[in-house]
């Protein structure tokens, strides 16, 4: 478990970046910061790997204080996976993967046979360990930076908006294959974006953040969808007139008993049963999430 | 011209370029040497900057003879010593290189850098794994016109009778002999056209993601999106 308590990040600038933030992030579980650009999501995040250290208040894992960690250490038991996938350029992609564990003096053969191991959960090709980054799309590159996270098989993840410079179908994919290694692997992942599809889909517990990294709300998707805590988030979320705003089309009949959902905008976005004019009850946690609105669309391709 | 003289004096002019040689590479190599965490100070802070480039230029200023007889002067040597040279060489490929050292660190990605740090790279392991490598092509291209320069430099301590290839234009001059002086200046040529090549070599021995990114770079088959930090 990771726990922030009343925690500020004050800037050399002057910046509040963080104001007096406190949340609890359970083990195992994947969480999701979610915010408009500069609410402080980054800043959260390196809190807990000591790339920012707090002005205020104090960051704990598993009950011990981070500031008591020395960071190289502490950094090095811990994934961290970034938007430009952070790669070096002047090293293969083998070497990338193996980068940390040889730091922590595995030996070359073990960190090239659990390298190549990664490839695979990832899904890349072994054919591109020799590759320079910059010969790999932006999609392959981010594989190979989630495999870097794996590594050292850290118990803590934390990924900043790792998909958002990739294009959306590969996105899609990337989403999916957290979810596969999350169920596989069990590890506490901390994810930022500002996505809220992206957040809904991955979090077992979303946060939303606003400027100064104050928690407007948090809770699973389903709480945050049924009761978005203010306008701020019923907008963000699409509640109010967005595609999350649904209601029945009367002018286009369906087979049966279905009837046709259209979001806010009016576009068709499903199908729901209606048995007798009543609607369909389903239960809103999800045990896996491999149905997703989207993997249809991105197909296997 | 006088081509006997060359077939008659092939002994002398290897000499002189063997001299020359043993006068010009070590300045180039301490230059480097010394620019590096000289360059990554200044790629660090403005102050270190701005004092280093206007020494650097300062340095650069000062007549090559006129430092010639400072040096031994100052460190209280024997004029002719051949050691002067070394060490005034050395100042100068220092002055030069000190920019592109400076320029070659401030230019490495800064999200590369920080991205190291963030995966468990200590300071040192990061600045010899990461920052060192990353900015060697522009301390490559540094090195190439500190090597050019110090190898024609070089013949001014003939003047203070410091034997090398330079030797040849005194001689040519006192003696109106023109086939001297082409040999000297072939011989100049022909060593930095030697030195740049060993350069080159060394630069992609050592650095042979760089020329893969520019291939990369110029096929765009390759790429989604563009490389990071990558040599465009
Ligand atoms: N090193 C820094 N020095 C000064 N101010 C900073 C620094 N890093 C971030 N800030 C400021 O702190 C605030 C929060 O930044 P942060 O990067 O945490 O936001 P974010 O939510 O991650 O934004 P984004 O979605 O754009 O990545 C912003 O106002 C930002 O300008
Ligand atoms: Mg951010």
């Amino acid at each position: 478990m990771i726990e922030f308590r009343s925690v500020s990040k004050t800037y050399q600038d002057g910046t509040a970046a963080v104001e007096d933030f406190s949340l609890e992030i359970p083990a195992r579980r994947i969480t999701v910061l979610v915010g408009s650009s500069g609410s402080g999501k980054t800043t959260v995040m390196r809190m807990i790997n000591r790339m920012v250290d707090p002005t205020s208040g104090t960051v704990e894992i598993d009950g011990v204080d981070v500031a008591t960690r020395e960071p190289v250490q502490l950094r090095r038991g811990i994934g961290y996976i970034m938007q430009n996938s952070g790669l070096l350029p002047h090293r293969s992609v083998l070497d990338n993967i193996t980068t940390v564990p040889r730091l922590t003096g595995v030996s070359k053969a073990d960190a090239r046979r659990r390298a190549f191991e990664l490839m695979e959960v990832v899904g890349l090709e072994r054919s591109l360990a020799d590759r320079y980054p910059s010969q790999l799309s932006g999609g392959q590159q981010q594989r190979v930076g989630v495999a870097r996270g794996l590594a050292v098989d850290p118990n803590i993840l934390l990924m900043d908006e790792p998909f958002s410079a990739v294009d959306p179908i590969v996105r899609d994919e990337l989403q999916q294959e957290v979810l596969r290694i999350q169920a596989e692997l069990a590890k506490t992942i901390v994810f930022v974006s500002h996505d809220i599809d992206e957040a809904f889909l991955l979090g077992d517990q979303v946060v939303v953040l606003e400027r100064g990294g104050h928690i407007v709300q948090q809770g699973t998707p389903t709480e945050i969808l049924a009761n978005p805590a203010t306008d701020f988030v019923a907008t963000f979320i699409g509640a109010e007139r967005g595609k999350r705003r649904l209601v029945v089309s009367d002018s286009t009949p369906a087979i049966g008993d279905d009837r046709v959902l259209v979001d806010g905008g009016g576009y068709p976005v499903g199908i729901i049963a209606a048995p007798g004019g009543r609607l369909e009850a389903g239960n809103p946690n999800p045990k896996s999430r491999s149905v997703s609105n989207k993997t249809d669309q991105a197909g296997d391709a | 011209m006088d081509w006997g003289w060359i077939g008659r004096n092939l002994d002398l002019i290897g000499g002189r370029v063997l001299e020359h040689v043993a006068l010009t590479a070590p300045p180039i190599v301490i230059g480097l040497v010394l620019s590096i965490p000289l360059g990554y100070w200044a790629s660090r802070s403005r102050v270190a900057r701005s004092i280093l480039l206007v020494l650097g230029n300062i340095v650069y200023t000062i007549p090559a003879i006129a430092l010639l007889v400072l040096v031994p002067v100052l460190l209280g040597g024997a004029i002719l010593d051949p050691v002067n040279l070394v060490i005034a060489l050395t100042l100068y490929a220092l002055a030069l290189m000190v920019r592109s050292a400076a320029d070659a660190f401030a230019a490495v990605p800064h999200d590369v850098v920080s991205s190291a740090t963030s995966i468990g790279y200590s300071a040192w392991q990061r600045f010899f794994a990461v920052e060192l490598p990353l900015a060697g092509p522009v301390l490559l291209a540094g090195i190439r016109v500190v090597s050019v320069s110090t190898v024609s430099l070089a013949s001014v301590g003939a003047l203070t009778g410091i034997e090398n290839l330079g030797s040849f234009f005194i001689d040519a001059f006192q003696r109106q002999f023109l086939t001297e002086a082409l040999v000297g200046i072939v011989a100049v040529l022909v060593v930095a056209a030697v030195f740049d090549v060993v350069l080159q070599l060394l630069g992609r021995l050592l650095m042979p993601w760089n020329r893969r990114n520019r291939r990369a770079a110029e096929n765009p088959a390759l790429l989604r999106t563009p490389p990071i930090g990558g040599v465009a």
